[in-house]
């Protein structure tokens, strides 16, 4: 069986902020260029994973982009409601990152 | 002019204080403007909503003071857009009562204080929709309709480069905007020194968050801009931190879903090909970004409408049995509250804390609840009576509920307080929009006068 490790371990910064009022982004930053091109090639990140992940259908992910620049991953979903409507519990979106921190990536040997 | 230098000491002017050891670093690396965004939609709806700022006046005093008087020491331009979080004509006409204040407070020597508006008028909207021009929607929202125009409490537009530029051209020294693109205020005062729009607007794209382009993590810190024609650099001042290569380029994607394209009143930013270069310890080299013009002049509009008046309760659970049955202990609740007023003409929220009160339906783990939860009762109805009790009865029928194997049966729940406690009215964000315009000023009036004592010469 492979190998894994936490995204926790192998980021430098996850994040989530609101995108304006309907979205929220997700950001996943590494600081070396290898870790970055392991975990895009892991698959551990993708659309589809990010859908079983936060439990909701692929058409509420907007965008998903592996930004090299950054050697960043981004995705973008739709909020099911604006955000501070009442009983929105986090206006900024900051804190839906959390459940990524636990994702296992495959470490190529 | 060979290269044009902006500081930037705040991300989001009143949030949070401004550090001022950066600040003055940049000051004395003779920036020839000081510029900061003071708005955001972050705050959610109930600031332009309700016509209020998400702060303390004194925080935004304090910054205002910080950056006028550096400003006028230096004679340099000081501009700030989106005043008072929201930019509505209330907020504007707030900052630029405290310009005068500090003004006379200082017996600063006269200059020329500029201000725009950006509060847009629901009927204009609709007469734009009524000729057939279309208020399309953003971010999958479909078009405006006029009931949810009717539902919208107050609008602002969201200005470009325009406004800044006419208030520049007209020669104010200091200029207060209403909502705008937080990178216009910044591109503005470029394009209005003849430089290039995408060098411009990537300027205002990098400034507008401070130090948020800058690592290590640390807020409301200064950081300096340099834009030429062929290039932008950014530069931390605080001592302790650098912008870097990853440091800005991260901050392309800060807070947008796609961090190629940034859209602004007249066009989009294209930094699809940008190419970051570290060029000193401190400082990271941008080149090879684009700005593509809108072949049709389209602004964004903001729309806050009201639900309601708005009460919160809170409620406490420690017993096992309860924790893992809690959602049968809102249940009840929600029963006593719909025997008392109906299913309709309200809102009743309860937000579980400890299991998934942060994630809602995205919690993975919301079959795994901690073994003490809060549950916060947010009620909204149309009066500030109707809300209290709503909220109250969604509250402490949480201590009745009726579970059948429960051991506890003197209350299900614990109070840190047996009231509920009034809240800012309920809002939601009706409007995330654009509409063409003719013409780019025509939202955005603008306004100028000479502020500061009038000193006596050679008296």
């Amino acid at each position: 069986m492979m190998a894994t490790k936490k995204l926790s371990d192998l980021a430098k910064t996850i994040r989530s902020k609101n995108a304006g009022t309907d979205k929220i982004t997700f950001d996943v930053i590494f600081r070396e260029r290898d870790t970055y091109e392991m975990v895009k090639r892991s698959r551990a990140l993708t659309r589809e994973t990010m859908a079983d992940l936060f439990k909701i259908s692929g058409n509420r992910i907007t965008d998903f982009v592996e930004y090299d620049p950054a050697n960043a991953i981004k995705f973008t979903i739709l909020r099911d409601r604006p955000s501070g409507s009442p009983g929105d519990p986090d206006i900024f979106g900051a804190q839906q990152y959390a459940p990524l921190l636990d994702v296992e990536v495959p470490i190529e040997a | 002019m060979d290269s044009l230098k902006i500081i930037c000491p705040n991300g989001h002017l009143g949030f949070a204080p401004l550090k001022v050891d950066s600040f003055r670093l940049g000051v004395a690396a003779n920036p020839d403007f000081i510029a900061a965004d003071s708005g955001s939609d972050d705050i959610g709806p109930v600031p332009l909503g309700n016509d209020t700022c998400a702060s303390p006046r004194a925080w935004q005093e304090h910054d205002l003071e910080v950056m006028l008087l550096a400003a006028r020491e230096t004679g340099k331009p000081m501009i700030i857009g989106s005043a008072g979080d929201t930019g509505t004509n209330s907020r504007v006409d707030m900052y630029v009562e405290i310009i005068r204040e500090l003004a006379k407070k200082h017996d600063l020597a006269p200059f020329k204080l500029g201000w725009f508006y950006s509060e847009v008028d629901k009927e204009k909207v609709r007469a734009k929709m009524r000729s057939g021009s279309p208020i399309r929607g953003l971010d999958a929202r479909p078009d405006l309709d006029e009931a949810e125009l009717d539902a919208t409490s107050r609008i602002v537009a969201m200005a470009g480069v325009h406004p800044f530029m006419k208030l520049l051209e007209d020669g104010c020294d200091v200029i207060i905007g209403g909502r705008s693109s937080d990178s216009a205020i910044f591109a503005a005062a470029a394009l209005s020194k003849g430089y290039p729009e995408a060098e411009s607007y990537y300027l205002g794209k990098v400034l507008e968050c401070a130090s948020f382009c800058a690592e290590p993590y640390g807020a409301k810190e200064t950081v300096m801009g340099t834009i030429t024609r062929d290039w932008v650099e950014v530069t931390a001042m605080n001592p302790a931190q650098r912008c870097t290569i990853a440091s800005v380029a991260g901050h392309a994607m800060y807070e947008r879903s796609n961090p190629f394209h940034e859209y602004v009143a007249g066009g989009l930013l294209d930094m699809t090909n940008c190419h970051y270069e570290q060029v000193a310890e401190k400082t990271t080299r941008v080149t090879g970004m684009t700005f593509v013009p809108a072949e049709e002049f389209r602004v964004k509009l903001e729309g806050s409408g009201k639900l309601g008046e708005r009460f919160v309760g809170m409620a406490g659970i420690r017993d096992p049995y309860t924790v893992a049955h809690v959602d049968e202990v809102i249940e009840w609740a929600r029963t006593q509250v719909r025997e008392r007023f109906g299913d309709s003409g309200y809102e009743l929220h309860y937000n579980v804390f400890g299991r998934n009160g942060i994630m809602g339906d995205m919690e993975p783990l919301k079959d795994k609840p901690a073994h003490e939860l809060l549950i916060v009762v947010q009620g909204v109805a149309p009066t500030r009576e109707m809300a209290e009790e709503l909220t109250m009865t969604g509250t402490r029928q949480l201590f009745y509920a009726r579970l059948p194997d429960v051991k506890g049966t003197a209350g299900g729940v614990s109070f840190v307080f047996d009231e509920v406690m009034p809240a800012s009215p309920g809002y939601r964000w009706t409007l995330n929009h654009t509409m063409a315009v003719d013409d780019p000023l025509e939202l955005f009036p603008t306004h100028s006068e000479i502020v500061g004592v009038q000193v006596l010469e050679n008296a």
